[in-house]
């Protein structure tokens, strides 16, 4: 028998995922204690995270900067990346629709941190499930390209409140579809107005300077 | 695909708190589940289903209490609940909000016997 409520009732109250948070803390931890600033990108599966983190790696030279790849199978991207000779280790999720803490934890022996300023996580292509899981990130980033629309805010707003940044991304197709900036960024503020929202072209180069200067804000 | 996790969780937490209680058996578990969480009913089910055999938490019948997102307003602080496109203030006007609910995830409470 409890001792409180009714009988046979026993109030618990007692939050699920710990398990993914408490990992997450160690991992945030670890990377402050190498000075290591950690950004998870999220957004659907094509919006267009790999071509930017390529484009990121090849405008910042001088940057150290590493990347975990986030993906149901495959190798694809992380062989990208390791084109341009960056630090790259991929985690195949093997079904699962999000990374998690204990994922990026066993990822890190893979990476030289003690020589890195900068991780991208890029995580598995999905609006939805990757928001759940803190990974021990410093910062989240949200992409949404234009050919999605700019009334997702509505359909995912867990996403759009949990970011610190959102990026429109294939700015260059704006002239050829209808897109409304405004509406998209009203609704993002609307949640959360803090993050700023930034256009870029990751092809065209046009708008990668915002990107560019938000991320060494948050660089030493 | 992650309610995997979440429902071995569920059971830690029953076997636990059922243990301290002396419980032997648990015949209830309230779950919340707010909706902008990524969380589905039928599938914390079926893993409870094939997990849980076995625990103190057999046979248990699970209860989701769904909470619905809502804002409060920032301009007149005034709480509501966006209903799909209408994210309006109903007092003000503007549009959005800080979210209040909608993101809780835990075991309320169980029953036993």
């Amino acid at each position: 028998m409890s001792e409180q409520g009714t009988p046979g009732r026993i109030p618990v109250v007692e939050k699920l995922l710990t398990a993914n948070e408490q990992v997450a803390a160690d991992n945030r931890d670890y990377f402050a204690a190498r000075h290591v600033t950690v950004i998870n990108i999220m957004a659907s599966p094509g919006a267009g995270k790999t071509t930017l983190l390529l484009a990121t790696i090849e405008a910042l030279p001088e940057r150290r900067i590493g990347v975990i790849e986030g993906d149901v199978a495959s190798q694809i991207d992380a062989e990208k990346i390791a084109e341009t000779g960056a630090p790259v280790v991929q985690i195949n999720t093997g079904g699962a629709c999000h990374l998690d803490a204990p994922m990026i934890r066993r990822a890190l022996p893979a990476l030289p941190l003690d020589d890195l300023e900068m991780v991208f996580v890029e995580n598995v292509g999905n609006l939805i499930c990757p928001v759940s899981f803190d990974l021990g990130q410093s910062y989240n980033v949200a992409l949404l390209s234009i050919p999605e629309g700019d009334d997702k805010p509505y359909k995912y707003p867990g996403i759009f409140e949990a970011v610190d940044l959102v990026i429109v991304t294939k700015w260059d197709l704006h002239p050829y579809l209808d897109f409304d900036l405004d509406r998209f960024t009203e609704l993002v503020h609307g949640l959360n107005p803090d993050a700023p929202v930034l256009c870029l072209s990751a092809k065209t180069g046009e708008g990668l300077r915002d990107w560019l200067h938000w991320l060494e804000a948050r660089l030493g | 695909m992650h309610e995997l996790p979440v429902t071995e969780d569920i059971l830690r937490i029953v076997a636990d708190h059922a243990q301290k209680a002396g419980a032997t058996r648990v015949t209830h578990i309230n779950l919340v589940i707010g909706e902008l969480t990524s969380f589905i009913d039928d599938s914390i089910q079926f893993y409870f289903e094939m997990l849980s055999p076995g625990t103190p938490a057999e046979g248990a019948t699970l209860r989701f209490q769904r909470v619905k997102t809502r804002f409060r307003c920032r301009q007149c602080t005034r709480e509501f609940e966006p209903e799909g496109r209408n994210w309006t203030c109903p007092a003000c006007g503007a549009l959005g909000g800080d979210v209040i609910a909608g993101k809780e995830f835990y075991v309320e409470s169980i029953e036993v016997t």
